[in-house]
């Protein structure tokens, strides 16, 4: 098909052409159309189906605001549902889809719907399928959904890549129209740092859709001549196909650049869009005005749209929507659209006006009256016009202009809880006093519709921002005419006459919801929908309030307005995304031997954002569970070795740092000597456990404190508080060293046989005693740190080097430990071995159990305070029969023992009531051949050797087992000392 | 939201930690004979009004200082912010 | 002597470099670092080592190029100390003779990689990065900021077209990932 609505020359480059197809029918465009404006060129009106009548339907406007040209883009991974045909840049092989439909577009089997619209007027879901229940899930809900809804997902990965940025500027200016450009000119020319945003593609805003000169020059010329000037100014960013989302705390604002939307795909590398995050002190909104619709029988047709719609198509895009055209207007501006598209030579076969002041004009017949009804089924052919005598006359015409007026572009005005004002000269809300900090509304979003206002308007706000003096330069002449406006929302008798096109809501629609008592404008917006999806009711909200306000007999003020909320315009989530998607869902954290785990074919487990080694499968090896057993039972035997870097590691230092460890940790440290290391556990003020871990004093006035992987950062913060805020006269330093130093576990009988071939010192027991510490060096002059600490029960040490050598380090490990079979071991195994010993770990200091929980109430030293002392004197942390810390075994060695289980009596009931306490964590000791666990009981100390039954509901599981300590290993703790 | 730091200037409140009532400074003598009950309104006694109100935030992924912040909960509005460790000191704390 | 064979922050026995059109992601394997915090009671003795040591006490945001050894402010009484590692391998053993009692050091060379970003297209890779204004930064200027959840320090290191990035070191090849996927952006 040809472009049979073209209409002489606009801002579309027709030297080019570029193929597009919807609905697998073929045409041409040209660059600087839309999707809309390019199927308007080649007569295609209809563009989809609505949502609950499915009835059809075209574009209504030209712009973002639009509520019924959805379309899906692209095809595959690609394909995007709900996209407005009149915001999409047309491109070269450009793929759309009409949606909401089965069948074709034409013949939308769906639209039976429509028969039945007596039915599914407001409220219908709430009051039909209500009953029975049942019927929900099995019978409503899926042909609702097939049936509603709008486009399709493609269901796969987004092949796209999203960025997230961020800007600071003096001065962000929303809108490049006259307003806008006006303020980023004066902005500019003084030297402030500006950013200009504006969601189209063309600079320029109405000034691309109007005829009206500045000064010598056309609004479009003007708007180009001052664009290039702008982007020459190296303060000034202009940021064109960037959408403003919202206007957040403090002159933070959101901004969607679509950086490769108009393209078939993406450059490779380049994102598709941008999220940008913009500090600024100051911002103009110049987000111009929406024109809305005025609402009769039938007005939704394909060919009906606002008036300020057909103009653009005409002026900006040389398109006539149709060859015979009527204007239904109110107000003046309905008249503008008309002589513009008369000029263009398409047949303005009457302006309808509902004032009885109308204008009048050579050009087109003017009739005083309303436009009561419509007639085509596919779009629109005839319109039925009541004239004020009474008679009736019909309007042969494929396109129809509606003007009720403007509604100034409030939006972001309201993201900081503002509300808009009414002003009866406009019949319009405009922005209330109670705007954003730093946020000064210019042009037709203030209200001030004509294009000389808009260009004052725009200089003084961006002078007022920056505080600019001086006189205000002279600014070019322009349009000025008045809006004389008479308010007119709907035809009277009408019933179908839509008012939100996007979700189907009538004017009959906000009568049943006043009549049923839904009468505050919230409650109108949920029983009806109305103003919900994709447009937000930009083009229907003040009709729906105007009616409102009629049947409740207020003014439309009095019935209020629904808040707007940021996104502006639907966002896509994988912009909000960016790059923290799949692999890069978070940074990863590898320890220093990763490398050489990952060539030992370690499997690795997520621990916070660590890796870590769960274990080291050997060749044969089926299961799990035998890696496990064999690195337990190796180590045990002659010597593991295991990386633990993840322990978090914290640097004291200071005359006062042993004051400030008494003061976090409930046992004492004052008196631990020097070249010696503590277990400490931390209580939180509350008198619960939050965190333990070693002291190890390098000097009198140097520690090396570790915390568990997990609350490393919590526990810094913590340390911080009270040196700030607790104890800020304590001579007492911190800093992480947790990244500095690589630390690696060696346990075993051989531990002590394998280091002394590294280490430069004497490490004998006499030299180097259980919980010594010190700093040594190894390989003959390397700096090291080398503790006695024992997690497994073993003779056991933990040794440090600088992170850079800890790979080095790792592979001498294994090098010179060759000869007792040094076996590397993993978090598994190191789980299975603080079992077997009864080491307490997050499992067990679960932000639930106390000290005296965890069998070590008697470490809280009454010699001094600590951060949570006091409260864990509290009587009912101190109760007889509280839990305390047991191991468990089954009775049968078969058995399992589940993490999780709760522990119920040998007899009577299984029930919470009866509940005697739980199993923290499990797991199989390959050393005494059955499952073990430690977990809590009430008065569990007193009931060693009991027999009970740990039972577990939920997955069905009830073993007999026996409560015995929960040092399973070693209990006398002699290989530590060895 | 932008916190204004003392020392380093406006910074975007995504780089803090929040932490609520800076009254958790007023930490309670433990040899007081009054300690458990004042622990006790210490610990769980926090006033949250809609308005101004003195907050802890701790500048997590910044220079580690706490600061407490005076914040309009109603409004975000922000109108002092001082290091924790100079308002714990004038309010008698040291060692 | 020992045996022993540092890697870098990226695994690899060499620092690794990524050149892009309009900018380089350069590794940094060559830094020695440590952390300088005053004592309380002896700061005006810090701030005269440090003087001594940099030229200048480094102010909160700032960093003092100085050579061999740099300095940038941490926190409040709180400094890091930079030099070649080739010289200054012990530099936290140096700076411990050098502040005696007015402050507590703590090594850290292990915890942080360095990158070197470079080129005329640093600014725009930097604003995709972080909060950091940029481009109101001039030499000097140092501020800790979040790099793909990251805690990292940013210190404008020429007016014109070089940045450094100090990161947490067990996630440089994260921050390296960011580095390149966001190169590929703009560059």
């Amino acid at each position: 098909m040809t472009q049979v609505n073209r209409i002489g020359r606009a801002q579309v480059d027709f030297t080019k052409t570029l193929k597009f197809s919807f609905d697998g029918k073929s045409y041409t465009g040209h660059p600087g159309d839309t999707l809309a404006s390019a199927l308007l060129a080649n007569g295609v009106r209809l563009m989809g189906r609505s949502f609950k009548y499915h009835r059809p339907r075209g574009p209504l406007s030209a712009g973002s605001e639009e509520p019924n040209a959805l379309v899906e883009l692209r095809g595959g991974a690609r394909q995007e549902p709900n996209t407005r045909a009149t915001t999409v840049e047309l491109f070269d092989g450009l793929l759309a889809k009409s949606q909401n439909r089965l069948g074709s577009l034409k013949f939308d089997l769906l639209s039976i719907n429509d028969r039945f619209s007596n039915f599914l007027t407001a409220g219908f879901y709430y009051k039909t399928f209500m009953w029975p229940a049942a019927f929900w899930e099995k019978l409503y809900e899926p042909i609702i959904r097939n049936a509603a809804g709008l486009g399709s997902l493609s269901l796969q990965d987004d092949p796209d890549v999203y960025d997230k940025g961020f800007l600071h500027c003096d001065l962000l200016i929303i809108g490049a129209g006259p307003a806008g450009l006006s303020a980023a000119l004066t902005a500019g020319r003084a030297g402030a740092d500006v950013i200009l945003a504006d969601e189209d593609f063309r600079m320029g805003g109405r000034l691309n859709s109007e005829t009206f000169a500045i000064g010598d020059a056309s609004g479009a010329d003007w708007a180009t001549a001052t664009v290039a000037e702008l982007a020459s100014l190296p303060n000034v960013r202009l940021m064109p196909r960037t959408t403003v989302i919202g206007a957040f705390d403090h002159g933070i604002y959101g901004a969607v650049e679509r950086v490769s939307d108009h393209m078939h795909t993406p450059d490779a590398g380049k994102p598709r869009q941008v999220l940008w995050r913009i500090y600024t002190k100051h911002t103009v909104l110049a987000a111009g005005a929406i024109e809305r619709p005025i609402a009769f029988e039938n007005n939704d047709r394909p060919g009906i749209m606002l008036a300020s719609a057909l103009r653009t198509y005409a002026n900006r895009f040389a398109v006539a929507a149709d060859r015979r055209v009527a204007i239904f207007t109110n107000n003046d501006d309905g008249h503008r659209t008309a002589s513009d598209l008369h000029a263009r030579g398409v047949k303005v076969v009457a302006v309808v006006d509902t004032r009885t002041e109308a204008p009048r004009s050579m050009d087109y017949e003017v009739l005083q009256g309303q436009v009561v009804d419509t007639k085509g089924r596919l779009g629109l052919t005839f319109a039925e016009v009541k004239l004020a005598d009474g008679s009736m006359r019909t309007l042969d015409c494929g396109a129809l202009g509606l003007s009720g007026g403007w509604n100034p572009n409030v939006h972001l005005t309201c993201h900081q809880r503002g509300r808009p004002t009414w002003n009866a000269d406009l019949a319009a809300f405009v922005p209330g006093d109670d705007l954003p900090p730093g946020m000064v509304v210019a042009g037709a979003a203030q209200g001030d519709l004509s294009t000389a206002d808009a260009l004052a308007g725009g200089a003084k706000a961006a002078r007022a921002a920056l505080g600019l003096k001086g006189r205000m330069p002279a600014l070019p002449e322009a349009e000025d005419a008045p809006v004389n406006i008479t308010p007119f929302w709907y035809v009277k008798g009408c019933s179908r006459a839509w008012l939100d096109q996007q979700n189907d809501v009538t004017v009959k629609d906000v009568k049943l919801s006043h009549q049923e008592g839904f009468r505050s404008v919230e409650h109108l917006k949920r029983y009806t929908t109305l103003g919900m999806a994709t447009d937000q009711g930009k083009t229907s909200n003040m009709g729906g309030l105007a009616i409102m306000a009629e049947l409740a007999g207020k003014a439309i003020p009095e019935v209020g307005t629904t808040i707007f909320r940021p996104p502006y315009t639907p966002t896509a989530i994988g912009v909000l995304a960016g790059r923290h998607r799949g692999q890069e869902f978070h940074p990863k954290r590898l320890t220093p031997s990763h490398k050489w785990a990952e060539e030992q074919g370690a499997v690795f487990v997520e621990v916070g954002n660590w890796l870590r080694a769960q274990w080291f499968p050997k060749p044969g090896e089926t299961h799990w569970r035998e890696s496990v057993d064999r690195e337990v039972l190796a180590t045990r035997k002659s010597v593991g070795v295991c990386d633990v870097t993840t322990l978090g590691k914290v640097d004291v230092q200071g005359t006062d740092a042993a004051a400030f460890l008494n003061k976090i940790y409930c046992n004492g440290f004052a008196k631990l000597a020097v070249s010696k290391t503590r277990y400490g556990l931390m209580l939180r003020e509350d008198g619960i456990a939050m965190d333990d871990g070693t002291a190890a004093r390098l000097a009198e006035d140097h520690f090396v404190v570790t915390t568990t992987t997990a609350n490393a950062l919590p526990v810094y913060r913590h340390m911080e508080f009270v040196r700030q805020c607790l104890c800020p006269d304590m001579d007492v330093q911190l800093i992480s060293t947790t990244e500095a130093w690589a630390q690696y576990a060696v346990a075993g009988p051989n531990s002590r046989k394998l280091l002394e071939k590294i280490v430069d010192q004497d490490i004998s027991n006499d030299a180097f005693p259980f919980m010594a510490c010190a700093n040594i060096t190894i390989c003959g002059g390397l700096r090291a740190r080398l503790f006695r600490i024992s997690f497994s029960g073993e003779l056991a040490y933990e040794i440090a080097v600088p992170t850079a050598y800890g790979d080095a380090l790792m592979r001498k490990i294994m090098e010179v430990g060759a000869e007792f079979d040094v076996t590397p071991y993993g978090t598994e195994a190191l789980g299975v071995m603080r079992i077997e010993k009864g080491h307490a770990a997050g499992n067990e200091l679960n932000g639930t159990t106390t000290a005296q929980n965890l069998g070590m109430g008697r470490m809280i030293s009454s010699l001094k305070d600590c951060i949570g002392k006091t409260l864990s004197q509290r009587e009912g942390l101190n109760a007889d029969g509280d839990l305390r810390q047991v191991g468990i075994r089954p009775v049968d060695p078969n058995d399992p023992v589940p993490a999780g289980a709760h522990l119920m009596n040998a007899d009577g009931p299984i029930d919470a009531a009866h509940d005697q306490g739980y199993a923290t964590s499990a797991c199989y000791s390959p050393n005494l051949g059955h499952a073990i666990a430690i977990g809590f009981l009430k008065n569990g100390s007193d009931r060693m050797g009991e027999r009970m039954r740990l039972v577990s509901p939920l997955t069905k599981v009830q073993v007999d087992v026996e409560i015995t300590s929960a040092h399973f290993i070693d209990p006398e703790g002699e290989r530590l000392r060895a | 939201m932008i916190i204004d730091h003392p020392l380093l200037g406006p910074r975007d409140s995504s780089e803090f930690t929040y932490m609520g009532d800076a009254k958790l400074i007023d930490r309670p003598d433990p040899d007081a004979d009054t300690a458990a009950r004042d622990f006790y309104e210490y610990g769980y006694l926090r006033d949250n009004p809609a308005g101004w109100h003195d907050e802890l935030w701790f500048h997590e992924a910044g220079d580690r200082s706490w600061l407490v912040v005076t914040r309009n909960t109603l409004t975000h509005e922000i109108s002092k912010v001082q290091l924790a460790r100079d308002v714990a000191r004038n309010r008698g704390r040291s060692k | 002597m020992h045996d022993l064979r540092p890697i870098t922050a990226l695994g690899g026995t060499e620092a690794r470099i990524d050149a892009f059109d309009h900018v380089t992601i350069a590794e940094n394997d060559g830094l020695a670092l440590a952390s300088v915090a005053a004592r309380i009671g002896h700061e005006k003795g810090c701030h005269t080592v440090l003087e001594k040591l940099l030229g200048a006490v480094p102010k909160p945001g700032k960093a003092v190029l100085h050579d061999p050894e740099a300095g940038f402010w941490m926190g409040p009484d709180q400094w890091m100390i930079g030099a070649p590692r080739d010289t200054h391998e012990l530099l936290a053993d140096q700076l411990s003779d050098q502040f005696g009692e007015t402050a507590s050091i703590t090594e850290q060379s292990g915890a942080w990689v360095c990158f070197d970003v470079t080129g005329p297209a640093m600014q725009d890779l930097c604003e995709r990065l972080c909060a950091v204004p940029i481009r109101r930064m001039v030499a000097g200027d140092a501020q800790r900021t979040m790099i793909h959840q990251l805690g990292c320090f940013v210190i404008r290191r020429q007016d014109a077209d070089h940045i450094r990035i100090l990161g947490p070191r067990a996630s440089a090849g994260s921050l390296h990932h960011a580095l390149i996927t966001t190169a590929h952006s703009v560059a």
